[in-house]
Formats: C-alpha cells, sequence, structure tokens
C-alpha cells in the first residue's frame, strides 16, 4: 500500500522542512549510536528509533511550551524531538560526564527538566502511570498544559496501564497515550500476543476516545495530534492515539530480529519510510530542491558527528559521582 | 432466661471502646438483627446488633462511656414476663454473646500484650518545653494536616482517605478541611496511584501516598524503588521525587500471613529511600512533619497497634524529629538494646524486668533506618559492652543484623559477648493465636537474650 504522496500538502514549505531536518537528525543520530555501539563505545542496552520518527516529530509539532512527554527506554527520538541537544544525549549514551545524567543514567534513563522531558523508563509499562501524574499535577496546579505518555504494543498488555486509564479518565487528567504500535513486543508479534489487536479501542471501555492514526506520516501524526491536544486542553480528560508505525532495526542492538522477514522490512522502507515520503512531498510540489535537502543532509551529517566527537572526548565521570545524585 | 450482652470486637485490634449511644431503653423488645447500640472503636463508628430476642432488663453501661474493655457487660435482656430482678448471674453462657467466643477474644488479646510505657524515665528524647498527650493516630493527622495548611502542594492520596474519613481513621477530617482535589480516593489500584503519586512529585507537587497497609505496596513496589527511588540517581541530580509512602507496617492481630508483615528491612536496603519508622506519637508527629518537607521519597512505616497508644508530644509547632537520630528511651549501663517501631514497647518492657534482677539495660529507639544512626549506637555499646536488637521481621538479612555486622567491624574490641539478633521467626504469619503469639518477639524472649549476653 504505496502512498501517493500528496501534490499540495496543506503545510507550509518552513513546516515541511522542519518536519524533515528533524526526522533525519533522529535516523543521522540512530545510525551514528549504532556505529559507536559496535565499537564498543556505547554500552548494554541500546534501542534504536529508526524508522518510527514520524511519531514524536509530528506530536512535537502539535505541543505548545509547558507540555510534558515520558517514554520508555527506546527514548533518544523523544529527547531529539523535543530538542535535547544531541552531544548530552550522545555523551550519555557513552557514559560520559557530559551526558545528560554525568553519564550515571546511560540509553534507557535520561531526562530534561527545562525540556520537561521525563524520562527514560526501562520497566515496561511502568511510564504510563508516571505519565498521568504529571498531567494530576498540571490539573492541580491549574495550567492547561498536557502530558505525552508514549508506549509500545508491548506495554500495552501491562496491567497498570488500565488502572492508569481508569483513574486518568475517573478524574479527567489531561493526558494523551501514545501507543508507538511498531507491530513487535521485543520478538513477539502483536498478534501472538493479544486477540484485541486494535489496541487505542481498549480505552474505549474506560470511556477514553482515541483512534488509530498512520504513524508513518508526519502530517497525519500531526493532525492526529492536535485533535487530541483540543480535547485534552478543553478539559475532556485523556485521549490515546495509537500509531501504526515500524522499527527497522532490532529490539534492541543485540537482537538479530529473525521474528520477520527480509521481505516485510524491506518493503515498509520502501513504500512507507517517513523521511522519504517528506522529502517526496517537498520535492514535487516543488517546495524544495535537491541541492537544498543536499545541504540539509550534510548539515544534519554535521551535527551528528559533531554529537559523537563530544560523546568520545567528554571525560567519564569522576569516580566521586558514585555518590552523588542519591538523595537530595 | 436472662442473657448478658457484651461488649464486642469490632476490629482486629480493638481492646476497649467507646459506647456513644444506646439505641434501645429497658422494656424495649429487641429482635435479632435490630441495632442495639452505636460504639465506637478505633478505626469507626460501628452499629452492634443483636443476635439474641428478648426484652432489654438492664443497661448496665450509660452511653457516652470510654474505655469500654472488650468482654464487659453492657446490658442484660430477660425473657417475656420474667423479672428484671431476675436478671444477671454475671457468668452469663458464653453461647448467648453477641459477639465471637469469649474464648477467642481472651486469647487474642493475649496474643498481643503490647505494654504501654506509662511512667518512670523521663522523655529523653523530647526538647524542652511544654507537652500534651496524644495518640498516635492523631499526632500522624496533626502533623498531615499541619504540612498541608504550609504547603499548598502537598496533598494526600490513597484508598478510603477521603470520605471514608481514613480506614485506620489517620486522615480523619482531612477532606472536610481540605476538599477533594487534596484529599484524593483512589480506586483499588495500588500500582496504578504509586505511579500516579511519583509521576504528581516530578510536576512540583509533594504527594502523600497511603498504603491502606504495607502489605499492598509489594503492589506497588516497582514504582516505589524503580520510579521514586532512582530517579535522582538516573538523571545526573536533575529531578527527584519529593513525596512520602505511609501506612501501617508490620502485623496488626489475628489477620493472618498475607496482612502481617514487617518490610523494615526491605525498604531500608534501597539507595535513594529514606525510611522513618515511629514508636511513640513524638516520633510520629516529628518524624512525619520531616518526611513531608523532605526532598527524597520517605517510607514511613506505622504500625496499627500502636495507633491508639498515647504518648506526650511536644505543643510547639515547629517540633520535627530529624532524620538519621535515635533517640535513648531509658539509660542504662549493661547492656544496649537497639529496636525501632513497635520493637521499642518490647525492649522498654524487658529493660523494667530487668531492672528487678539488677540488669541495667540502655534503650535505643533507632526512629530511621535510613540513615541509620550509627554513632548513637556504638557509643552505647562502647559503654556497656552489649547489645541485643529487637524486631518484628523476619530474621534473615534482618536490620538485627546489619546492626549487629556493623558493631562487629567498628566496636569488635568493645564487646564481651556476641550480638544477639531478637526477630519474628522464621515463618509465615499464622493465625492461631497461640501459634501467632509464638510467631512474635516477646519481651521475655529479649529478657532471656539479654540475660544470654550478660551472662546471667
Amino acid at each position: 500500500m504505496a502512498r501517493k504522496p500528496d501534490a499540495k500538502p496543506n503545510v507550509s514549505k518552513d513546516d515541511l522542512l522542519k518536519y524533515y531536518r528533524e526526522m533525519l537528525l533522529i535516523r543521522r543520530f540512530e545510525e551514528k549510536a549504532g556505529q559507536l555501539y559496535g565499537m564498543g563505545l556505547i554500552g548494554g542496552f541500546c534501542h534504536l528509533y529508526i524508522g518510527q520518527e514520524a511519531v514524536v516529530v509530528g506530536l512535537e509539532a502539535a505541543t505548545k511550551a509547558g507540555d510534558k512527554r515520558v517514554t520508555s527506554y527506546r527514548d533518544h527520538g523523544h529527547m531529539l524531538a523535543c530538542g535535547m541537544d544531541p552531544k548530552g544525549v550522545m555523551a550519555e549514551l557513552t557514559g560520559r560526564s557530559g551526558g545528560y545524567s554525568k553519564g550515571k543514567g546511560g540509553s534507557m534513563h535520561m531526562f530534561s527538566k527545562e525540556k520537561h522531558f521525563y524520562g527514560g523508563h526501562g520497566i515496561v509499562g511502568a511510564q504510563v502511570p508516571l505519565g498521568a501524574g504529571l498531567a494530576f499535577a498540571d490539573k492541580y496546579l491549574g495550567n492547561d498544559n498536557v502530558t505525552f505518555t508514549y508506549f509500545g504494543d508491548g506495554a500495552a498488555n501491562q496491567g497498570q496501564v488500565y488502572e492508569t486509564y481508569n483513574m486518568a479518565e475517573l478524574w479527567a487528567l489531561p493526558v494523551i497515550f501514545v501507543i508507538e504500535n511498531n507491530g513487535y513486543a521485543m520478538g513477539t508479534s502483536v498478534k501472538r500476543s493479544t486477540k484485541s489487536t486494535t489496541l487505542f479501542g481498549r480505552g474505549l471501555a474506560y470511556g477514553i476516545p482515541g483512534e488509530q492514526v498512520d504513524g508513518m506520516d508526519v502530517l497525519a501524526v500531526k493532525a492526529a495530534g492536535e485533535k487530541a491536544v483540543a480535547h485534552c486542553r478543553a478539559g475532556n480528560g485523556p485521549y490515546i492515539l495509537e500509531m501504526m508505525t515500524y522499527r527497522y532495526r532490532g529490539h534492541s542492538m543485540s537482537d538479530p530480529a529473525k521474528y520477520r522477514t527480509r521481505e516485510e522490512v524491506e518493503k515498509i522502507k520502501t513504500e512507507k519510510d517517513c523521511i522519504e515520503h517528506v522529502r517526496d512531498l517537498l520535492i514535487q510540489a516543488g517546495l524544495a530542491s535537491d541541492e537544498e535537502l543536499k545541504a540539509i543532509d550534510k548539515d544534519i551529517k554535521a551535527i551528528v558527528n559533531e554529537s559523537a566527537e563530544f560523546a568520545k572526548e567528554s571525560p567519564e565521570p569522576d569516580l566521586s559521582e558514585l555518590w552523588t545524585d542519591i538523595t537530595v | 432466661m436472662a442473657t448478658e450482652i457484651l461488649m464486642p470486637a469490632l476490629s482486629p485490634t480493638m481492646e476497649e471502646g467507646t459506647l456513644a449511644k444506646w439505641l434501645v431503653k429497658v422494656g424495649d423488645t429487641v429482635k435479632s438483627g435490630q441495632i442495639l447500640a452505636e460504639i465506637e472503636t478505633d478505626k469507626a463508628t460501628m452499629e452492634f446488633e443483636a443476635v439474641d430476642e428478648g426484652i432489654v432488663g438492664k443497661l448496665l453501661i450509660a452511653e457516652g462511656t470510654a474505655g469500654v474493655k472488650v468482654n464487659t457487660p453492657i446490658a442484660v435482656l430477660v425473657e417475656d414476663g420474667e423479672s428484671m430482678s431476675a436478671a444477671p448471674a454475671p457468668a452469663a453462657s458464653p453461647a448467648a454473646l453477641a459477639v465471637p467466643a469469649p474464648a477467642a477474644l481472651e486469647s487474642r488479646a493475649e496474643a498481643r500484650p503490647i505494654p504501654v510505657a506509662t511512667r518512670g524515665w523521663p522523655h529523653a528524647d523530647l526538647p524542652e518545653g511544654p507537652t500534651k498527650t496524644m495518640t498516635v493516630r492523631e499526632a500522624l493527622r496533626e502533623a498531615m494536616a499541619e504540612e498541608m495548611r504550609a504547603d499548598p502542594t502537598v496533598f494526600l492520596m490513597g484508598e478510603e482517605v477521603g470520605e471514608y474519613q481514613g480506614a485506620y481513621k489517620i486522615s480523619q477530617g482531612l477532606l472536610d478541611e481540605f476538599g477533594p482535589r487534596r484529599v484524593v480516593d483512589t480506586p483499588i489500584t495500588e500500582m496504578g496511584f504509586a505511579g500516579i503519586g511519583v509521576g504528581a512529585s516530578w510536576g512540583g507537587l509533594k504527594p502523600i501516598v497511603e498504603f491502606m497497609t504495607f502489605n499492598f505496596s509489594m503492589q506497588a513496589i516497582d514504582h516505589i524503588l524503580n520510579s521514586a527511588a532512582k530517579t535522582l540517581y538516573m538523571s545526573g541530580g536533575q529531578m527527584g521525587s519529593p513525596m512520602v509512602f505511609r501506612g501501617p507496617n508490620g502485623a496488626a492481630a489475628r489477620v493472618g500471613a498475607q496482612h502481617s508483615q514487617d518490610y523494615s528491612a526491605w525498604y531500608a536496603a534501597i539507595p535513594g529511600l529514606r525510611v522513618c519508622i515511629p514508636y511513640s506519637a513524638a516520633d510520629a508527629k516529628g518524624l512525619l512533619k520531616t518526611a513531608i518537607r523532605d526532598p527524597n521519597p520517605v517510607i514511613f512505616l506505622e504500625n496499627e497497634i500502636m495507633y491508639g497508644r498515647s504518648f506526650e508530644v511536644p505543643v510547639d509547632p515547629d517540633f520535627t524529629v530529624p532524620f538519621g537520630k535515635a533517640s535513648i528511651l531509658r539509660e542504662g549501663k549493661d547492656v544496649t538494646i537497639v529496636s525501632f517501631g513497635i520493637g521499642c514497647a518490647h525492649a522498654l518492657a524487658a529493660a523494667e524486668e530487668l531492672a528487678k534482677d539488677g540488669i541495667s539495660a540502655e534503650v535505643i529507639n533507632l526512629r530511621t533506618l535510613r540513615p541509620i544512626d550509627y554513632d548513637t549506637v556504638l557509643a552505647s555499646v562502647m559503654k556497656t559492652n552489649r547489645c541485643v536488637t529487637v524486631e518484628e521481621g523476619f530474621p534473615v538479612g534482618s536490620i538485627g543484623d546489619h546492626i549487629a555486622s556493623t558493631i562487629m567491624q567498628r566496636a569488635f574490641d568493645h564487646l564481651d559477648a556476641p550480638v544477639i539478633t531478637c526477630t519474628g521467626k522464621d515463618v509465615p504469619m499464622p493465625y492461631a493465636a497461640n501459634l501467632e503469639k509464638y510467631a512474635l518477639i516477646t519481651p521475655a524472649e529479649v529478657v532471656s537474650a539479654v540475660k544470654s549476653v550478660c551472662y546471667r
């Protein structure tokens, strides 16, 4: 089901170029992270976001200052999309003092109070009540911020998600539950996990509206995000967006992804790639030339290389750091 | 034949109650199931129903009477035509009671002989100044109310904290004063609301999350450890979780294995947490105020048996108890007894018993288990050269084990005997009254341990 690029998208050239740039940054950053992992500079678990870039970029386009986000361990894309510094993220991946958590968090555990990014959580599903709690605080404090709570199709089978749905609707919390349905919970496909494969529909049992969205189309994502945000900001309680997306790489760096065929991956890459989609829109509508896009590519490459250099050169944390930040 | 109606036990820990109101009067005909009286327990005001039928011959206890012991005769039923004066042979048939069989009640009461420290040694742990008598329950409530008045970001959430007025009446009246925005009733969903509490703490609030008992915190322990305790570290110091998880911990009375566990050693093991375990009402108030103000996640372990106990509490509204500072409940020179929470009651009772045998025991109340006040313990052991620890938790990996190991590493040359750790037994809590009593630590066992380390 190849997508037909709309020759006249209802979006400005600047916006399209912005999405292109942001999605490309995530992809190139993740490719570099994979490379550094192969070189032994990044250790432990490293979960790449390649393929899913349109989800965070499209939703960030629907936010305003003060809105919050919280996600799982597949978090690099979310951090870059909300404006966190690629240098600080990459240096955290290499476990260096210049990282967002001074090297003490790692790939799965980064935070930025300044950018309202609340992690970075390694326990599948735990971020769901945490996100509702952030929304609880905003409602308590009487502002109109919303919290984007991202989780995967795997987390969607955790009990605490439904405990949270129940309370979020009961208390009309301004939280948007974003299910990034990439088809696989590590190696187990959605169909092998549940008979109830339309994941957003489970919210209906609690009275929470929601919808499925083409998560490979940044414009569709943005439009759905704006609808959900309007619902939340108006005090109507939570909303569920089930983003139909796909990860090109394995679950983590050590996953050979034998549970799906090469053809399946190639088909998505050829027909649905979110970056190629925007590139086609720009070119076919005559909004950007090949040269302009090449210049952006070059620019992104420089930013990513700079972050990698920083991540290699930033010193390891001082041993005294072992004992700091345990309690205030 | 006349039937005595006895004061009923209406909660697992009730030993006495207030006969708040009679709903029948002498001469009334009573049917089975009819409400006879309202009785105020340590938890709530309960309606007390008749089991037997008859005519009310006498009301033995006037309404409004407080401190009526369980099993005290409170009224007499007579049969139609029977003379009122024909009434009570005080040893009425147990089968006629409107309450569980008295044998069970007696052994239940006997099962938890928690001594009340009423007098004697000065309150070495209290600052100078006037005090007032209050229960642990009142102290906890007052601490929460004062801190909620002082800081609008402090709120309470949990099961039955609001409209029900608290499963153990700790939050009684708070809904009326602070409203449903700040006293939040949750569904029965510990994992969910613990996680929401942690998220709210990151969003600028200071949640007090009440677990109806800490047994239910097992449903939520992932958020306590992985979400609350570790975030400050994982964020490189950017953001922590300023909040309190509180509720009753440890054994109550006859509530069985799943509702009778002491989690002191579990939570004390986790870096990133603070762990408080008050003994007295002053501890409860002073520590809870400190806990609410503290920028870290605090585990606050209360004890249902202690809720109704009264102690002196400073009236100074600025009175707080610092973390990491033990109190010396009783000074002594022959042996150091280290305890915390309800264990202090056992330790004090043992110390009094030991004094009769000429053994002078120093009783230390740790008050916080993270951090632990090692200095006070070590200084005492260096003086007495002997140590016994007392707690209700399981023996393996106990707080006592940790104290013993610390003393061995830091004061070995001062020891005249091995440290003995008195703990609960290494078994799930049994229900049977005699077995429960045997499973828990008792003052007699502490006395025996002290005599052993004193070679007496």
